[in-house]
């Protein structure tokens, strides 16, 4: 625990520097010496920096750069997960740990939602409050969702399955995490601080001058986007580079593949976020005129460049989880991956197309009539390289001996829910269906079956696929199978009926709607608070089966990527020498074949 | 390496300045793609509008400048390949002094900006927004600089190990082709 506490203390430090250097500048510039949103915008990055000197940067990187001797690494046991640890596999569980507890807490706050909203009128929370409840729910939401499965699954098993000892910068990569947790601090900040009340898309004008808690959130996306972009580098050139002797691209396991895709987009895209965040910083600090008419802007620029991010992050948040199907898929049902070169291809393909389609989120905002039909056509463009994805899937379950364990069973969910996400998009693409379902329920409904049924059914898949490799112990079965249909039932009865509901008129984002829709929302509430229920039991297994569970073997699902290969959980360094990969990862049913050699001589580079 | 050993590491077919050069790369197209949205905001919110009172002379001159750091920095790095510390040292010097007179003119630059187009005017926005993005750059450059400089007075470097000066190098040169992009869309513009 030091290290956090001196990140703590250097980042008070650091805060202090940046508002004395902000009291300063405006004195010499003859302006009143404090104010207290630009003295927020200062002591946040200042107290940034200074955190991340403080967790490690510093000891064991930052003195480099002086000719300073860095201090040697010496923390063991389970302090490692509170230190600078460069090891991939303590980051991919520090990642996986603290984001799973955002996602837990920012369901609750779904609840709350749901309780409100369960008859017409105000009951529990006034409407201020209410938005600020959905806008926290959503933000966080969306950070778990574009974090989790890159930041655990991807630390922790990219590096395996390529066959490498770690990541290509271990150090850049322990930078990335330690980036995560003043965002979670930043969002309990902003909830101190007032909260927001923008909606987890920030618009101004709204954005710009509404409560302290706006800005708060805009730093907390400035300083995400920040880590998605190092780790998204980190990815990339780990899987160039360090792949093992015989991974050709052609041999690359479909999740790597689907890794990749999600990295590539956070490298090029995250970048906008980070801009739009910085825009309206100015324009709220500074004076700017970005988005206010009065002062020569325009709030659509806002959208354009929020949106150029974030519908690619959407992908970001999807084609891990598709990966994670294919991959399960495969394995459980003992098959070769149905059209492995088109699978990938159509991976590729959705980063391709994702670049233009963000005007879609914009039908209704008063853009130029010209752009409307070329961003719907770009947009169901899209379903055809997901449709690919869709039937590799479907072709490898298809004649398939399908083992029906817990893993499997969400990502046959994910294959499900993501396909009544993904139709129902069509619908929302299309300009005239668009502007009757713009900003309802029809929308939320949409976007949780995408995100929630594809992204976090797979992160669950993945969860329950790699838990015995990541704890070296067994989950427990019968409880997992019980938490997938009590989640995956309740789920369906929670988002289902929202497409009705938004047909129907029932606005997002207002705590209200018209007295008619009062017995289907009382019927939306009591599912989603018995979906929230099951994860409850999700945590009770995960959290007994890390401390008590069984012992688990090397291979329990007798799968044949390279991560089967050695120990659960993995030594450090992963592998005794360098693995030689001589076949295809899903070549089951072809006898005497394997994906992978450990060889038995240590490597003779090893010093 | 201060990182534990990497036992496997130096099995892999690629050497670490190459892998080293890969993320750098990635890193420089990441960042190029922030300065493409702040150039797309230009035109968005400016079209190709330019205020009168914009200094011509003062631009060109510290594109000028801008444009000779690069040089300056080039043989910085080529000098360190060959081992030639005292050229590599005073290159650096001269880099160094050359981006700090091309931020002193960008702060002159301000001063006259503040009394025609300040941050609160159509196009005060996109000029201090693009030039302070990219004064932000120039300055982070100096400042690598000056570390890669202290640290090559105290020894380090050589033909076998250029990275760090490379890399910061590289960081000059596309920081000065960003400013070939801003330069034209903000002073050439009609």
């Amino acid at each position: 625990m030091k290290p956090v506490f001196k990140g703590l203390a250097w980042g008070a430090i650091g805060a202090a520097l940046g508002v004395g250097l902000l009291v300063l500048l405006r004195l010499f510039f003859g302006l009143p010496g404090w104010k207290l949103e630009p003295a927020v915008v200062m002591a946040y990055l200042f107290g940034l920096s200074g955190w991340l000197l403080g967790v490690g940067v510093w000891d064991y990187w930052a003195r480099g750069w002086l000719g300073l001797p860095n201090r040697p690494y010496t923390t063991t046991g389970w302090r490692r997960y509170f230190d600078f640890d460069t090891d991939h596999k303590v980051i991919g569980i520090q990642y996986g740990v603290l984001l799973v507890a955002l996602f837990l807490i920012a369901g609750l706050l779904a609840m709350f939602m749901r309780y409100e909203l369960m008859q017409p009128g105000r009951d529990l929370l006034n409407s201020a409050q209410y938005n600020r409840l959905m806008s926290l729910h959503g933000t966080t939401m969306i950070f778990v969702a574009v974090a989790t499965i890159m930041g655990a699954f991807g630390n922790y098993l990219v590096p395996i399955m390529v066959g490498a000892d770690d990541m290509a910068y271990p150090r850049l990569n322990a930078l990335s995490f330690w980036f995560v947790p003043p965002v979670a601090l930043l969002l309990v900040g902003a909830a101190l601080a007032g909260g927001f009340d923008t909606g987890w898309t920030g618009y101004p004008p709204l954005a710009a001058v509404t409560k302290l808690g706006a800005l708060f959130y805009n730093l907390a996306f400035l300083t995400i986007g920040f880590s998605s972009i190092l780790g998204a580098i980190n990815i990339i050139t780990t899987v160039i580079t360090m792949r093992a002797p015989g991974l050709s691209w052609g041999r690359l396991p479909v999740f790597v593949w689907s890794i990749i895709g999600t990295a590539i987009l956070s490298l090029l895209f995250t970048q906008f976020i980070g801009l739009a965040m910085l825009m309206i910083i100015l324009d709220r600090v500074a004076g700017f005129g970005f988005f206010d008419p009065a002062r020569g802007g325009n709030p659509v620029l806002y959208q354009h460049v929020f949106w150029f991010y974030s519908h690619p992050a959407v992908y970001v948040m999807i084609l891990p989880g598709f990966g994670i199907a294919l991959e399960v898929i495969s394995h459980f049902a003992r098959k070769p991956l149905f059209a492995y070169r088109w699978a990938v291809a159509g991976m590729m393909g959705v980063v391709v197309l994702s670049a233009v389609v963000w005007a879609h989120h914009m039908f209704v905002a008063g853009m130029s009539e010209k752009l409307l039909i070329p961003f719907m056509v770009t947009t169901e463009l899209i379903s055809v390289p997901t449709g690919l994805v869709f039937l590799s899937a479907l072709g490898t379950i298809w004649r398939g001996k399908l083992n029906l364990k817990t893993p499997m069973l969400f990502a046959l969910a994910v294959i499900f829910n993501f396909l009544i996400g993904g139709i129902t998009g069509v619908f929302l693409s299309d300009v005239p269906v668009d502007m009757h379902l713009q900003d309802t329920y029809f929308v939320v409904a949409h976007f949780h079956y995408t995100i929630v049924g594809g992204g976090i059914f797979g992160l669950f898949a993945g969860i329950y696929y790699w838990f015995p490799k990541i704890t070296g112990r067994m989950y427990n079965e019968r409880l997992g199978k019980i938490h997938f249909w009590w989640m995956f039932i309740a789920f369906n009865l929670t988002f289902l009926p929202m497409f009705w509901l938004g047909i129907h008129g029932m606005n997002r984002r207002i705590a209200d709607y018209v007295p008619e829709l009062g017995g289907l929302n009382r019927w939306v509430s009591l599912a989603a608070f018995v979906l929230g229920a099951s994860f409850i039991l999700f945590v009770y297994n995960m959290v007994r089966s890390w401390v008590r569970g069984e012992k688990a073997a090397a291979n329990p699902w007798g799968a044949r990527t390279l991560e089967w290969l050695i120990p659960s959980p993995p030594p450090l360094h992963n592998f005794p020498s360098v693995p030689e990969v001589v076949d295809d990862p899903y070549g089951y049913g072809v006898p005497g074949t394997v994906h992978a050699r450990l060889s038995p001589s240590p490597s003779p580079a090893s010093d | 390496m201060s990182s534990p050993a990497h036992a496997n590491q130096a099995a892999h077919p690629y050497p670490r300045l190459y892998i080293n050069r890969l993320g750098f790369w990635l890193f420089l197209f990441s960042e190029s793609m922030l300065f493409a949205g702040l150039l797309a905001t230009r035109f968005y919110l400016q079209g190709i509008q330019r205020p009168a009172e914009l200094s011509q002379g003062l631009g060109l001159a510290i594109t000028v400048i801008l444009l000779l750091s690069s040089l300056t920095a080039y043989l910085s790095e080529t000098y360190i390949t060959y081992g030639d510390r005292p050229r590599f040292l005073r290159y650096t010097l001269w880099t160094m002094v050359l981006g700090t007179v091309f931020l002193v003119g960008v702060a002159f630059e301000w001063y006259a900006a503040f009394q025609h187009f300040p941050p609160w005017t159509p196009f005060g926005t996109v000029f201090f927004s693009m030039t302070g993005m990219h004064a932000f750059h120039v300055l982070s450059g100096v400042v690598l600089l000056g570390l890669i400089y202290y640290n090559g007075r105290r020894g380090a470097y050589g033909p076998q190990d250029a990275w760090p000066p490379e890399a910061v190098v590289k960081y000059w040169h596309f920081v000065d082709v960003v400013w070939v992009f801003f330069y034209a869309a903000l002073y050439l513009v009609v």
